[in-house]
């Protein structure tokens, strides 16, 4: 979908700055943003929210999770473009049982080093525990093997959603 | 040639041989506070001292109480993740009887001072060398005391109780007629009260944050909500974001570059040319980017290096093979020895270039005044050296460059450079724009893995005999590399021939064997180095043990055993080796399909063995299942946080000995993102188990000695699964 809107943008030679209406935890934000322009440089430059962070820019890291419409994806590869009507929610506006849950259970267990991937780690996790509340060591392997962590929490990560499942089923 | 910062002198001085020994100094604040701080100084000059009329300004303090009360704590010490912030917060409440809970800490810069890492003799402040908390265990915690003195003076002032009365305890004064404070009642009093020229710091047994396992970091709630704030969040009115375009061959320069396209993309302000590349200067990062794809440059690559990773290897291998030039040990006779030995095991290793690729790529803010004064915000590693780089850049004195030192995602090393990188190129396009804005440099992971400052290739030729009853009588190694500190403001550590970082943990082995000869060969190649987390043993500690291992089969003996048998009984490597090999069960048959290895280094003071259970996957792959690791790291003041380190060291090292590695082709760099320099993922990380031993003694590293032993732990254990030595790294392409 992104590669074949790109393209079709860049058959018109020129276009009109247009603004942009894009619902980010819940707030409409008008934004002056070509559609190509990653939703990561959105929310970042123009609509001034920093808890989304910039790592690899292709979609290898994860840093830069966000969900739509509830749904993680990675924001340096979405574009303007493409978002629509649908609703952004970055970190700071990540709410409700399970992601109180694994943010608590975060600081419970000290998993952040540097923390500079942990907005995109908080963002899958709670994403897989809405989705699976049980989940095995491979279940949350395979949901957040997109997530780098060059201090390698991976450990804590790991233990850290086992954690927060506990508590939700409590 | 590097560019000398104006203040290079001092760090040519920089020998760890000042005292250690300092005065305390205390100063109302701005505002009507307290600040508490500590001078290094001779000897001589050490005496306890309170500037009258002093204020903050005048010196850099360590703690500093606002009269809300609220307590924050300066770091000497930079944070990248490692909890350096949180270790000397840790020894500054203990002593001050402050609440943790409302703990701040913010780093500070551009005062050695009070600054200067001991661990440099006091004469650089940098984060390095995995040395924070060593550098910080005394004075931080007689800052802290000294500061609970001062509050007690004035409380008992204040109240006209007998000072020995008054009980502190999280954050509150009290008496026990019933008065008691805050700390922010009696800041302002108390800095008037003169600072104790000596403080009694509390015994372990009334110890009620260090050492205890329950203790949380400060920092975790705010790195879990997205409210800390790294340089890449740094926004200053009118600010510009800059990225730059770097030659694609280590040693070019700008030729000519065509900036018109680009100067049509929406956005863009500017293109520049700096001594370090172009620079396309947007409102935005986007544009920016969008921009910097528009522009064409033509690089002068006359004397650019131009190699490529084959032609390095073959050339690596054939120097290894020649004499060296340069020893760093010889003990006894070694081909003497050998001539005589009943076995003798060869191996030549090839180590490969490592990008750190943190998470957060480099970045630095830059803004000039109306005074003339530049502020430089940043992840300054190396906060006197970026100061002087800076000055010059901007023609105005160090002392006119504020650094604000920003937290950091990740570094393992990278931030710590020589010649500034992102931090100079921030001031240059600042200047170059004539000042005009703020300017934010942001490096995308494409510039941050391009850019170079790579852990060095290196060739290890080894040689060992074993005598005819199985003990090992020669040791052998010859290392050839780039040199890290060869012409930089460190190449005064590079004596005869020999950088340390080389061959450090090869040329120190801790096993009795009387001949050894370890040779170096340092080789120019225009390809930038630099440290990387755990240094030299991020490859002699695998040349060592993976050695070690190959003695113990020729010997017919147990891994564990053998090393034991060769170390000193008592020492700190015998008792970590069998702390973990007990707790690993060693010596028991382990599971079926799991191979184990195990490798002991010792790396900024402290000691770690490392157990590795690995099974073979169906596709000839590995998973490493579990790791137990003993470690002796002194005295450790957060448990968690050694742990954490321990953990996150593995997951460090195991991910560059499994599959990370930069190559060149005709001197260009293979690698650019994450799809192809691959950093350990989740679905990889062992279950790690990290065993402490108790210590009195003062604490030494901990945010890179987990590293070293994980690689040859695991090759040991592939090893016994497939009966191949490992030869190259990564192990798994």
């Amino acid at each position: 979908m992104s590669g074949a809107f790109r393209w079709a943008l860049l058959q018109l030679e020129t276009w009109d700055i247009t603004m942009v209406t894009l619902t980010i935890n819940g707030t409409a934000h008008e934004v002056d943003a070509e559609p190509d322009m990653p939703l990561l440089w959105a929310i970042r430059d123009l609509v001034g929210l920093t808890g989304t962070k910039f790592g690899c820019g292709m979609a290898q890291c994860g840093a830069c999770t966000v969900h739509l419409d509830g749904s993680p994806v990675r924001s340096c590869q979405t574009f303007v473009g493409d978002v629509g009507e649908a609703k952004i929610t970055t970190i700071e506006g990540l709410t409700g049982k399970v992601a109180e849950t694994v943010k608590a259970v975060w600081t419970d267990l000290d998993v952040p080093q540097c923390g500079y991937c942990q907005s995109g780690q908080i963002m899958s996790a709670t994403d897989l525990l809405t989705n699976n509340p049980k989940p095995t060591d491979e279940d949350i392997d395979g949901a957040m093997a997109g997530n780098l962590c060059r201090c390698a929490t991976y450990h804590r990560i790991r233990a850290g959603i086992h954690e927060a499942a506990k508590r939700l089923e409590a | 040639m590097f560019t000398k910062p104006a203040n290079y002198s001092r760090f040519r001085a920089a020998q760890p041989s000042v005292s250690r020994r300092g005065f305390l100094i205390g100063a109302l604040a701005a505002g009507g506070g307290l600040a508490v701080g500590f001078h290094l100084l001779p000897a001589s000059e050490a005496q306890a001292s309170t500037s009258a009329d002093g204020t903050a300004s005048q010196f850099t303090p360590y703690v500093m109480i606002d009269p809300s009360g609220k307590v924050t704590v300066l770091s000497s010490q930079f944070e990248m993740g490692q909890g350096s912030y949180n270790g000397i917060a840790t020894l500054v409440v203990e002593e001050l009887d402050a609440d943790w809970s409302t703990i701040e800490v913010i780093g500070a810069a551009g005062d050695v001072k009070s600054l200067g890492n001991l661990a440099f003799g006091g004469a650089l402040q940098a984060t390095g060398g995995s040395t924070s908390m060593f550098t910080s265990w005394e004075r931080y915690r007689q800052a802290g005391a000294a500061t609970r003195a001062m509050l007690v003076s004035a409380a008992a002032e204040q109240w006209d109780v007998p000072a020995s009365e008054i009980k502190v305890e999280n954050g509150v004064l009290s008496h026990a007629s019933g008065k008691q404070g805050g700390f922010g009642e009696f800041a302002a009093t108390a800095a008037k009260m003169p600072v104790p020229a000596n403080v009694t710091l509390k015994t372990p047994t009334d110890w009620k944050l260090i050492g205890k396992e329950d203790l949380k970091r400060f920092d975790s709630a705010r790195k879990t909500n997205g409210t800390e704030s790294y340089t890449l969040d740094v926004k200053l009115p009118g600010m510009l974001t800059a990225v730059m375009i770097h030659p694609p061959l280590f040693g070019a320069k700008v030729k000519s570059f065509d900036a018109k396209a680009a100067r049509e993309v929406a956005g863009v302000v500017d293109v520049l040319e700096t001594p370090r590349g172009v620079a396309v200067v947007a409102e935005h990062m986007w544009a920016a980017m969008k921009g910097r794809d528009a522009v064409t440059v033509e690089w002068d690559d006359s004397t650019a290096e131009k190699r490529g990773t084959a032609e390095l290897s073959t050339l690596y291998n054939d120097l290894a093979s020649k004499p060296a030039p340069a020893f760093a040990r010889k003990d006894g006779d070694v081909d003497a020895s050998i001539k005589t030995a009943a076995k003798v095991v060869e191996a030549t290793l090839e180590f490969p270039y490592l990008s750190h690729a943190p998470m957060e790529p480099l970045n630095a803010v830059a803004r000039r005044n109306e005074d003339g004064t530049v502020e430089i915000w940043g992840g300054h590693q190396f906060p006197d050296v970026y100061q002087g780089l800076a000055a010059q850049i901007a023609e105005v004195t160090p002392d006119k460059v504020k650094l604000h030192v920003m937290k950091t995602g990740g570094s393992f090393g990278r931030r710590a450079v020589f010649d500034g990188d992102v931090v100079v190129e921030a001031v240059y396009v600042a200047k170059a724009i004539g000042y005009r804005a703020p300017v934010k440099v942001q490096w995308t992971r494409e510039d941050d893995m391009r850019a170079g400052r790579y852990r060095p290739m290196y060739v290890h030729k080894l040689k060992a005999a074993l005598d005819a009853d199985g003990k090992p009588i020669a040791f052998e190694d010859h290392v050839v590399g780039q040199s890290i500190m060869a012409k930089t403001m460190f190449e005064g550590m590079v004596k005869d021939g020999v950088d340390p970082t080389s061959v450090e943990g090869i040329s120190n082995i801790p096993y009795s064997i009387p001949n050894q000869k370890i040779g170096l060969t340092t080789v120019d190649v225009g390809v930038p180095v630099l440290w990387w987390r755990s240094v030299g043993h991020t490859h002699t500690a695998f040349a060592a043990e993976t050695m070690m291992d190959e003695l113990a089969e020729a010997a017919g003996q147990d891994p564990v055993e053998f090393r034991l048998s060769l170390l000193e009984p008592g020492s700190r490597h015998a008792a970590v080796l069998k702390l973990a090999a007990e707790k690993a069960d060693w010596g028991k048959p382990s599971a079926e399909g799991i191979f184990r290895g195990v490798a002991v280094a010792e790396s900024f003071g402290t000691v770690v063995a490392e157990i590795a259970d690995v099974s073979l996957k169906p596709d000839g792959g590995f998973k490493v299942e579990r790791v137990v690791a003993a470690v002796d790291c002194g005295l450790a003041i957060n448990p968690d946080q050694v742990r954490a380190q321990i953990e996150g060291g593995i997951g460090f090292g195991l991910g560059a000995i499994s599959a990370e590695k930069i190559t060149l082709t005709n001197g260009e760099v293979d690698q650019g993102n994450y799809d192809t320099y691959t950093p350990l993922r989740i679905d990889a990380m062992p279950k790690v188990e990290v065993h402490i031993v108790p210590s009195a003694n003062p604490p030494s590293g901990i945010g890179e000695p987990g590293v070293p032993p994980i690689g040859p732990a695991v090759a040991n254990a592939l090893y016994k699964a497939r009966g191949q030595r490992i030869r190259t790294l990564p192990f798994q392409v």
